[in-house]
């Protein structure tokens, strides 16, 4: 989510950008596969030019003799030199191997295409077809119809052709519904787009890059297809031959000489391999445009004297930051972040996607995505520094004070095991409870939520729940442990506003009945200021204002936390008055410019705000705020406040 | 209701193909929505709001009732019918990533709208373009962005400005601000309410969110397993909403503002049901905190089909004991009165303007 | 098949594994029908004239007529198919047209060797490639250790590359000729199986091993693993619990695919090994142009693929319940 909403202001010109994508051909696999494809379309052209007249001069006096210097691979039965037959057999081998599959591939892209296209009940019937086709495996259905077509080149490629055709159309058919599925689709069917035009304009340059791979591939694999009709005799006949034939002809002798039947195989794996790579390094240039290039970071900063440790604090961080490396460059998401949550205090994390609040959690946790790299000056969990205690201890006070709740219940648990092992696994691997025991401590919990079943659900999987239902189960599973920090990252945001009230109410009670410190993480302003006790505000990695849940309405002293109360649209607030807005885009991921990151959108900035970036400092009895020019006190809504702005 | 204004709805039916059978995701919905004017259809996921907004403009086609915009009904399932519906009536998306070609510019995006209907010469094309962004506030360089290039409120512009291109008469926004930021999300619904003031098309808005669809909206109906259960004027049905289901909407809804909190609203147990497998009777009784489930002898609600009042009065609700007007609304003294109305109540948070 | 009627819906809904077992048994039955009509529809639509191609340009016309009498070719076409289907029905296949000998006999003989083969070199498939890429993927997640990602991927994309007659081929001249470890045809005790089944094996092993080694990456990469991570289990648990299953649902999905092309490979392989199996049968018959042969190993080999299959997509909906109600 993170990096996805980075992406446009990523692909502007930014200094944190290192290194552009390396194109696939510049790889070491992509060399060697130009290279590959090069000499055999060099063989291609110049073999049968060059040893055509060769591999077709019979000599008797010649015959079936081993490899020597004049025939470094041997003579086969009418004493034509090997080496020659094979050299010019390249063409012979390839050019109906491609003429096969873009046979088999117009008729097969046509297939799948029309499903696009046609009606309901067609479509469905040639679904069918396709199913029933893809059900025999390609080399069954080519000997079939190269027997029918009778045997000889024409026969075996038109034999092919019909066999790879069905592999087109299911992979046409699945692309093709997967555009015709997309809203920009339905966005140019509600314009009443013409069917040519929707395929044309949207469906193919869709398909095309994908479609393009798979022809590849597959003319691998007729190649090496009709070596094998050609080696059971179905192909190319005699006096043609192709290196099927020659491998057939080869192997008839292999007991005395290996070689005639060993290099007519080296050849077809070499083709074969030159179109395995070709796919190989399409598909890689492709993937190449989403994968990240792990880089390194210039080293972090040095790490300031932290602050003394306090006996109710949970969780104590100080100057939290996280590098994560993209395509695009090391983005640093989270820049300088301090919290610190008391025991059974409820603390909302708010900010816009983006912002950076769900990398510090995910920090906190210690569950960064592979290659995120975080540093920190003080970061203390349940009174012991993360640098003073083993990576084990750590583990092991994380496994058994924090717990963890995630935004999506429909893909937090694993679907394939019962609730009950999911539920109860933490227990019995940190605290050793035995089986028995830790059933009936789910059993506690689970009516603890509120969710009847009791052993009936347990035995269940988490699909046979509904949304709200796997969201308690997780509340229920977070609190087995009896955590002294709860993180709750967007746990209501995938669910229905009755269903959220529910989840709150539960959250409310888990905190009061454990003493249980939550750090509840949201962009849903409004929801934070209802439920929490304390609002830390996230903007561009850091946290610029620290304040009472009560006094966010109307008491914040942010210039951007004020702007941002002042554009939710509420249900008591004037309909008629145009709602504030903020503008100016997303602060910059990289990170690179000096300053606070709020400066270029802010109507209160000072020439200090460019150059300097503010800290978190104390204002007020548990208010703090980064900014050098913090708004008033005056207990006036934000709304007047943005509007003289605007003037 | 009258015939010939904006988008009307006459008990409208859409089934969809389950994989357990049909499943009624519309059922017998009826709605007007007058030129000019916006209304607001609010539910929960699963209550057929989205399905109603893809039957509306024709990608999905109703298996009963009877959709008319501008008074004339567009039926037929051909290219050509399609077309004519098409130059009536557009629909923007939800998710800004996937509403716009990947492939296309924004130019392209926008051309392809803008010459659907009419052909228009190099120049002028141009200048319709050019029209388009100003239209949604976007500057003359976004033309020539792909879509990944924009920001997601930008990307939601566009999509506007597409839907706008052909000159529709009834635009329908399915869930449009529910992928963007607050910030981004009110400058979209400002935006929306001064395009429709000044180009006076009708709006059907669909959102979960309340405050959104209060923002923009003249009617709001409220919608629950396919079927609407209370329609009224906006101010109305905030102030006085008198199906349970719409009172424990509203009071489930967060506020910034503490103290306007409802309190005595119960919170409503479970959640909606399979829409494969609609409960009998009202389809809310279930859940509902004046249903049978915990008013004994209420079982009419459990056997029998609550209607809608008659078409005629402006706040309609179907509930066989719904509020009345003078019970205690959830949101009593947060509300402000339309423009044109009395003197507004105030909240302690507020100084007055 | 998206309509479907509300009884049927409620059937679906209470009863899914009937409704499941009963929509493949169709398409089994379908898809059968499809192999005996394509195997009985072979002989009579080969160019030119199939019994006279057996016997011989030389055979005397009065022996083809006989011939063709025999094979009941004399008769309109839907009554031979009838008759055909009749003789399927008591297991006759026909008898060949070269050797006069009934076809059945020889299915009867050859067809063990043929499934015995495939069966050993899926279960070296199984084994090799699902721990391999399992670890493969434990290996390189993340993008650590670059190179050796590179090298698997080269490695893999070559033996994937393969053919497997090519390696028969070569391993009977490299293993077998060459340096007498094994035997260079024919099934005489166990050493002999040692290369058909390497031949048939390799390439989808690499194949497999790729497709392992990426689905367990998005395994890696899910939300339910990042919550799983969470509660901070023995690498193990995790491991062995919360990625493995995934991983193999997912992969054996893909093998399944594998094993109808490898029980086709049979037919190659044993060409090259000189296996006394259906496929060398098949081959022979091929080059005799014994066109009965052929059509009853045609028939045999796409029944036991289609036979397969449902096998497969029986055991996929056991190991994943919930296959069954996505794809009722």
């Amino acid at each position: 989510m993170v990096l996805s909403s980075l992406s446009p202001s990523a692909s502007r010109a930014a200094p944190g950008r290192t290194r552009a994508s390396r194109p696939g051909w510049a790889s070491p696999m992509g060399v060697i596969t130009l290279a590959m494809l090069g000499s055999l379309a060099v063989l291609a052209v110049a073999g049968a030019l060059s040893w055509g007249r060769a591999a077709d001069r019979p000599d008797p006096s010649a015959v079936l003799r081993g490899p020597t210097a004049d025939h470094l691979l041997g003579t086969d039965h009418l004493g034509r030199d090997l080496l020659a037959r094979l050299l010019s057999a390249t063409w012979l081998s390839l050019l109906p191997a491609v003429a096969a599959t873009l046979l088999g591939a117009a008729a097969g892209i046509t297939l799948g295409a029309l499903t696009a296209v046609v009606g309901g009940r067609a479509r469905r019937l040639l679904g069918a077809l396709i199913n029933l086709l893809l059900a025999f495996p390609a080399l069954l259905v080519a000997m079939f119809f190269a027997a029918l077509f009778g045997a000889g080149a024409g026969g075996a490629v038109g034999a092919l052709a019909v066999a790879c055709a069905p592999g087109f159309a299911r992979i046409t058919q699945t692309l093709a519904a997967q555009v015709a599925g997309t809203d920009f689709m339905a966005a140019a069917r509600v314009l009443g787009l013409r069917r040519h035009r929707l395929l044309l304009r949207h469906v193919l340059p869709h398909i095309a890059e994908p479609l393009m791979l798979s022809t590849t591939v597959a003319a691998g694999s007729a190649l090496v297809a009709l070596s094998g009709l050609s080696f059971l005799g179905l192909g190319v006949q005699p006096p043609s031959y192709d290196w099927g034939l020659l491998l057939s002809q080869g192997l008839d002798r292999v007991y005395t000489e290996p070689l005639p039947a060993v290099a007519p195989g080296i050849a077809i794996v070499y083709a074969a391999v030159a179109f395995q790579l070709l796919g190989e390094v399409l598909a890689g240039a492709a993937g190449r445009r989403t994968r990240p290039h792990p880089e390194e970071e210039p080293g972090a900063r040095p790490a300031r004297a932290g602050r003394p440790a306090s006996a109710d604090h949970v969780l104590e961080v100080e100057d939290l930051r996280v590098v994560l490396p993209t395509t695009d460059g090391v983005i640093r998401p989270v820049r300088g972040v301090t919290l610190a949550l008391r025991r059974g205090e409820m603390v909302g994390l708010v900010g816009e996607s983006g912002s950076g609040k769900s990398l510090t959690a995910l920090a906190l946790a210690d569950l960064l995505p592979d290659g995120a790299r975080a540093t920190w000056a003080t970061h203390r969990f349940l009174g012991a520094d993360a640098e003073s205690s083993s990576r084990k201890e750590r583990r092991g006070r994380l496994a058994t004070g924090m717990a963890m709740i995630f935004q999506n219940p429909a893909s937090a648990f694993n679907p394939s095991l019962r609730i009950g092992t999911q539920m109860t696994e933490a227990v019995r691997a940190h605290r050793g409870t035995p089986r028995a025991e830790a059933v009936e401590q789910a059993l506690v919990q689970l009516r603890r939520v509120a969710l009847p079943g009791g052993r009936r659900l347990l035995r269940s999987r988490p699909f046979q729940l509904s949304g709200g239902q796997r969201q308690r189960v997780a509340i229920a599973a977070a609190s087995m442990m009896r955590p002294d920090l709860v993180i709750a990252d967007e746990p209501t945001t995938a669910l229905d506003v009755t269903v959220q009230r529910q989840i709150m109410e539960l959250l409310r009670r888990v905190r009061r009945d454990d003493a249980t410190a939550i750090l509840f993480i949201s962009h849903d302003i409004a929801l934070v200021a209802d439920a929490c006790d304390r609002v830390l505000v996230m903007y561009g990695g850091t946290v610029v204002e620290n304040l009472p849940a009560r006094e966010l309405a109307v008491g914040a002293r942010h210039p951007y936390t004020r702007m941002l109360v002042a554009s939710v649209p509420d249900l008591a607030a004037d309909r008629d008055r145009p709602l504030p807005t903020i503008e100016g885009g997303p602060p910059d991921p990289f990170g690179a410019a000096p300053g606070c990151a709020f400066h270029d959108r802010c109507p209160h900035r000072l020439d200090r705000c460019a150059v300097e970036s503010p800290v978190l400092s104390p204002l007020g009895p548990g208010h703090e705020v980064a900014c050098w020019g913090p708004l008033p006190s005056a207990p006036r809504p934000g709304r007047n406040e943005t509007e003289e702005a605007e003037k | 209701m009258k015939e010939g204004t904006g988008l009307a709805l006459y008990d409208v039916t859409v089934r969809h193909d389950g994989p357990f059978g049909p499943v009624t995701a519309v059922d017998g919905v009826s709605l007007e929505v007058p030129r000019g004017t916006t209304v607001g259809l609010v539910g929960e996921s699963g209550s057929g709001k989205s399905t109603l907004a893809r039957a509306v403009v024709g990608l999905d086609s109703p298996c009963a009732g009877r959709i008319t915009v501008g008074g004339r009904e567009y039926r037929g399932r051909r290219a050509a019918d399609r077309r004519r519906l098409g130059q009536q009536v557009q629909l923007v998306f939800q998710d800004p990533d996937t509403a716009l070609d990947p492939r296309m510019t924004v130019r392209q995006s926008l051309a392809e709208a803008a010459g659907a209907f009419v052909r228009l010469e190099r120049r002028s094309r141009e200048q319709r373009i050019g029209g388009l962004l100003e239209l949604v506030g976007l500057d003359a360089g976004c033309a020539g962005r792909l879509p990944r290039q924009l920001s997601g409120g930008q990307r939601q512009r566009v999509a506007v400005a597409r839907a706008l291109a052909v000159g529709p008469a009834v635009l329908v926004a399915d869930e449009i601000t529910s992928a963007l930021d607050v910030s981004v999300r009110a400058a979209l619904l400002t935006m929306l309410r001064d395009l429709q003031r000044r180009m006076g098309f009708a709006m059907l808005f669909i959102s979960h969110d309340l405050a959104a669809v209060r923002h923009v909206s003249d009617v709001v109906a409220v919608m629950y397993l396919g079927r609407i259960v209370e329609t009224a004027p906006t101010e109305s049905l905030l102030r006085g909403p008198r199906h349970p289901y719409t009172r424990t909407l509203l009071s489930a809804v967060p506020s910034l503002h503490a103290g306007r909190r409802p309190a005595g609203e119960p919170l409503l147990a479970g959640e909606a049901p399979d829409p494969a497998s609609p409960p009998t009777g009202c389809r809310f009784h279930p859940r509902c905190p004046v249903g049978p489930n915990h008013r004994p002898g209420r079982d009419v609600c459990a056997n029998r089909d609550p209607h809608q009042d008659a078409a005629a009065q402006p706040h309609r609700t179907a509930c066989h004991f719904p509020s009345r007007a003078d019970d205690r609304p959830p949101h009593a003294g947060g509300v402000h009165q339309d423009a044109n109305g009395g003197p507004t109540p105030r909240t302690p948070g507020e100084p007055p303007s | 098949m998206t309509t479907v009627s509300p009884r049927l819906g409620a059937l679906a809904r209470h009863h899914p594994w009937v409704v499941f077992c009963c929509r493949r048994a169709v398409r089994l039955t379908v898809s059968l029908c499809v192999v005996v009509t394509a195997s009985f529809a072979m002989i009579r639509l080969v160019p030119g004239d199939p019994v006279r191609a057996a016997l011989g340009v030389d055979a005397p016309p009065d022996l083809v007529a006989a011939k063709r009498r025999q094979l009941g070719l004399d008769h309109g076409l839907p009554e031979q198919y009838r008759q055909y289907l009749r003789q399927l029905a008591h297991g006759d296949l026909g008898v060949s047209l070269v050797t006069g000998e009934p076809v059945a006999d020889l299915v009867r003989a050859r067809l063990p060797a043929t499934l015995l083969l495939a069966v050993l070199a899926f279960a070296c498939v199984l084994v090799v490639a699902l721990p391999g890429g399992l670890l493969a993927a434990l290996w390189t997640r993340g993008g650590r250790r670059p190179r050796s990602e590179l090298a698997f991927t080269a490695t893999t994309a070559v033996l994937a590359g393969t053919p497997d007659f090519v390696l028969a081929a070569g391993l009977t001249a490299g293993l077998a000729v060459a340096l007498r470890l094994f035997p260079v045809a024919g099934d005489i005790g166990p050493q002999s199986y040692v290369l058909p089944v390497l031949a048939l094996a390799v390439a989808p092993t690499a194949v497999l091993l790729r497709i392992v080694r990426v689905e367990t990456l998005k395994v890696l990469a899910t939300d339910q693993l990042r919550a799983a991570r969470a509660k901070r289990l023995p690498a193990r648990t995790l491991w062995l619990r919360h990625v493995a299953p995934h991983t193999l649902t997912a992969s054996l999905t893909l093998a399944g695919n594998l094993l109808p092309a490898l029980i086709a490979g049979t037919v190659l392989v044993e060409k090259v090994f000189a296996w006394p199996g259906i496929g060398s049968a098949m081959a022979q018959s091929v080059a005799a142009q014994d066109y009965a042969v052929v059509e009853a190993s045609v028939l045999v080999l796409g029944s036991a693929v289609l036979v397969v299959n449902f096998l497969v997509d029986l055991a996929l909906a056991l190991l994943d319940p919930r296959s069954v109600i996505r794809r009722t």
